[in-house]
């Protein structure tokens, strides 16, 4: 009967017992992992002495690499399992999931993170410019190299005041992520860290913790269908107000928070009932149209008499550019656009794996959109979802961004190895998840510092691009898409790019 | 690579084109024969309040794109008169294309209300270059343009420019290495009274013209030079901005320096304006009919070098020009990176890192 079928696990670990310590007592590994994959199984030693090994229960790995990093002897690899499907078309992963639905309650299959899938990443396939004879490039170790930006509202020419602005120091935002579904720990690095470089970070929108308000210069906070933790107080602790319509891993659909993750400082943080689930509606139930986003974006804004500006996220859709356009003209003074690629905590697998567009086409067309409208400056474009390096950054720059947001290279820089797992609570990095003993294993400074070195890496890395290109100032390579060659891209795709193909 | 001269008396004093033609041969290696051309003012004191167009036809004079040409501007402009540009070709340089130039008078029951008379003008002068073998060369008044394929000597030839006189003249030698070389696409670039000669290749190219488009400028020539003038006249002409304003938008102070300076007007301008920066080596003569811009990168990437002999100002690419035109100046400097030199006609020139040699 299929109640005695085994469960496939797609990965597990191996012990190399030459180099394990388990005859010394260390069981590192088992603790280390939160999942439950890893036992003790007794083996007999030299005399005839019982000791304890690592044992992998082929149930619960994810391969999210905690007890490969944690190990002291460098003695676990992870290996995918050997399950083969013969037929090409029916994967092991494809009956697998139908495995899982079969046997739970009918279950909507949840994921972590952002969208896996084959589709083209774009970014691989454009090639930035240089300078070669005809002029010079800039060395940045000599030369003043300008990467800040100013996001907000511009008039197109002067007589109008320009709106609030926000001060980057690089053009690189932490991305929202909300208390609940990463912890307090977490936000308080990004918090920190954002306030050292001179750039934002992101309370997402589970509410916008007393201990953190310290912080609120360099910070966003968010406003989206649940209205978790909003109040007249938490917008006026910002430095800019966003209102979420969407995320690009789950355009359309609203979040979960489940009670078992509604702690006591969760629930205040929140204004929730402690252990009830935090649902976000769909959509907000106030907005049905672009005249009700009006509305909630000058409602905002009276709240926090025009001291900050309010942005408008929305997922990348099909229809991406007019959509924008409409928001820019219902009074936002920030757009930021999250491709298919994006993250979350949890998403339906179905919806995450295909709603959406790739980011850099959505950008590309909102840019272009803008500018046939003559409204361009009037509004900033933030770009997010899938960006994974400081080029990907400057390239969504070149396609039209203003700057962009990223969380996924967040959660990587404090150890995140991609497991998928965020919504289990269970995460072996202590990011996603209030449990404790787990949630401790991220050390505020620590993180903090890894994420501070992130941006200046990437900040680096940037004055570097920018040098190769002769531009000394990022404002010269916004929407520069003269500086971009395609390589391996059809005649559709250069169009709506707007680039040409390398060699042409 | 390009060299450039231009020569300011600030008296109006007027000089004859044969100097400036001498000024500009002694810097023949700093072009290869691709593109040679010269801008005067003051050149047509009778017809000093008439836009003067100096159009260029592909073909000869049958050629058929005058007739549309003519038919069109006879919708919007009172022809006052209508020559043929007089050429001597020599046999150093191949037969050019037709040229022909109007002196033109804006019908103003045509204009759209609230149209200025210079949009409109512009306007024409969109309308006319988006015309297939048609290409107003410049469309200032009491200002004209001569410029073609090959050096800048052989072009003033051709048009026997020691026949104009002004009292403000600029010259181009053209060392081409992005867009091919055509008589259309040799320097100086104009719109209205502005002219630009420049010496460099901008990297901001992309985000320049992007952002010209919104305001319905329209690089055709795909030229660093064109867009200079495009960003110089939306600046100074649309939003009615000072010409050091507009200096300092396309060259902007460091921020570091902005911040130190706790400059608001700074800041702000460079906050609206951003999208206006022009990046990347550039050395530039932008002249207009009440005087001249000299400017360099903000890491002055190419050679600029000033000077002044009484109420003459000259500004060369290199310091042989300058000598050749007067041995002995008052005042010769090279002017830093990103701060402008601008010449008012009948004012004294400003313009800070000036140094007596």
């Amino acid at each position: 009967m299929i109640e005695n079928w085994k469960t496939i696990p797609a990965f597990h670990p191996t012990f190399d017992l030459g180099r394990c310590d388990y005859e010394n007592g260390c069981t590192i590994c088992v603790h280390e992992c939160s999942f439950g994959e890893i036992s003790l199984t007794p083996v007999k030693g030299t005399g005839g002495a019982v000791h304890y090994r690592p044992w992998a229960n082929l149930s619960a790995c994810n391969a999210c690499q905690r007890c490969v990093k944690m190990c002291p002897h460098t003695a676990i690899h992870i290996v995918s399992h050997p399950m083969v499907s013969s037929h090409g078309y029916w994967t092991a992963e494809k009956m697998g999931n139908i495995w899982r639905q079969a046997r739970s309650a009918g279950g909507v299959l949840l994921v972590g993170t952002g969208a896996t899938g084959p589709q083209r990443r774009y970014f691989d396939h454009l090639m930035f410019d240089a300078c070669q004879v005809t002029n010079p490039s800039i060395d940045p170790l000599r030369e003043p190299m300008e990467i800040r930006r100013y996001l907000g509202r511009k008039p197109l020419g002067v007589g109008e005041p320009v709106g609030p602005q926000l001060k980057l120091e690089v053009p690189i935002m932490f991305g929202a992520m909300s208390f609940g579904a990463v912890n307090l720990r977490v936000q308080e690095a990004e918090a920190l860290a954002a306030r050292a470089v001179g750039t934002f970070w992101n309370t997402g929108e589970g509410g916008f913790h007393e201990k953190l308000r310290q912080y609120g210069g360099n910070t966003i906070v968010q406003v989206a269908s649940g209205r978790f933790g909003v109040s007249e107080d938490y917008l006026n602790a910002a430095a800019a107000v966003e209102i979420k319509i969407g995320q690009g891993a789950k355009p359309g659909i609203g979040g979960h928070l489940p009670g078992e993750k509604v702690s006591e400082a969760v629930s205040r943080t929140r204004m929730i009932p402690m252990g009830t689930d935090a649902l976000s509606p769909a959509p907000h139930h106030d907005i049905y149209s672009i005249e009700d986003l009006r509305q909630l974006i000058y409602a905002i804004k009276e709240s926090t008499e025009y001291r900050v500006p309010v942005s408008v996220k929305i997922a990348a859709v099909h229809n991406v550019a007019p959509i924008v356009s409409g928001i820019a003209r219902a009074g936002a003074d920030l757009i930021a656009i999250d491709g298919f690629r994006g993250g979350t905590g949890a998403t339906p697998l179905q919806i995450r794996q295909n709603t959406g567009i790739p980011i850099e086409l959505a950008v590309a067309s909102a840019d272009q959109r803008l500018r046939e409208e003559g409204i361009r400056d009037t509004v900033t474009l933030i770009a997010s979802g899938g960006i994974q390096c400081s080029s990907d950054v400057l390239k969504a720059i070149c396609l039209g961004a203003d700057a962009v947001y990223v969380a996924s290279p967040v959660l990587v820089s404090l150890g995140c190895g991609m497991c998928q797992r965020c919504f289990s609570g269970k995460c072996a990095y202590g990011i996603t998840t209030n449990r404790p003993g787990l949630a401790e294993r991220i050390d505020v400074d620590e993180a903090a510092e890894a994420l501070k070195n992130l941006l200046h890496a990437w900040g680096e890395e940037i004055k570097e691009l920018m040098g190769s290109m002769g531009i000394s100032a990022i404002e010269a390579l916004r929407s520069n898409r003269d500086r971009l060659r395609a390589v391996g891209l059809n005649e559709e795709e250069l169009r709506v790019l707007g680039i040409k193909h390398a060699g042409a | 690579m390009c060299g450039i001269v231009g020569i300011i008396n600030t008296d109006r004093r007027l000089i004859d084109g044969g100097l400036i033609r001498e000024a500009i041969r002694i810097q023949r290696d700093r072009g290869n024969g691709l593109g040679g051309g010269f801008a005067v003012y003051g050149c047509y004191p009778e017809h000093r309040n008439d836009y003067a167009f100096h159009i260029m036809y592909e073909g000869d004079r049958n050629s058929p794109a005058i007739q549309s040409a003519e038919t069109y501007l006879k919708q919007r402009m009172l022809i006052v008169r209508s020559e043929e540009i007089p050429v001597y070709p020599h046999d150093r340089l191949p037969r050019g294309p037709y040229f022909r130039r109007y002196f033109l008078r804006p019908i103003e029951e045509y204009m759209q209300p609230h149209q200025s008379e210079e949009g409109y003008v512009v306007e024409t002068v969109m309308a006319l270059n988006k015309m297939p073998d048609v290409f107003v060369v410049s469309s200032g008044k009491n200002m004209g343009v001569f410029k073609g394929m090959g050096f800048p000597e052989d072009i003033a030839d051709y048009f026997r420019i020691e026949d104009y006189r002004g009292y403000l003249w600029t010259a181009h030698n053209r060392f081409p290495t992005n867009t091919p070389g055509w008589w259309g696409g040799a320097h100086p670039f104009t719109i209205l009274d502005k002219a630009v000669v420049h010496n460099g290749e901008i990297t901001s190219y992309g985000t320049n013209v992007r952002w010209l488009e919104m305001f319905g400028y329209f690089c055709l020539l795909k030229t660093d030079t064109e867009v200079i003038s495009y960003i110089y006249d939306k600046l100074t002409r649309q939003d009615g901005l000072s010409t050091k304003d507009a200096c300092y938008i396309m060259a902007p102070s460091l921020w570091e320096e902005i911040d130190r300076e706790k400059s608001v007007t700074k800041r702000t301008l460079r906050q609206i304006y951003g999208s206006a920066i022009v990046n990347g080596p550039f050395g530039i003569v932008l002249t207009h009919d009440g005087g001249a811009i000299i400017l360099n990168d903000r890491n002055k990437l190419r050679p600029v070098v000033c000077a002044r002999k009484d109420n003459t100002y000259y500004a060369s690419s290199e310091e042989c020009s300058i000598r050749l035109l007067s041995a002995r100046v008052d005042d010769i400097w090279s002017p830093r990176g990103g701060e402008p030199v601008i010449v008012d006609l009948q004012e004294e020139a400003t313009g800070e890192g000036r140094r007596k040699k």
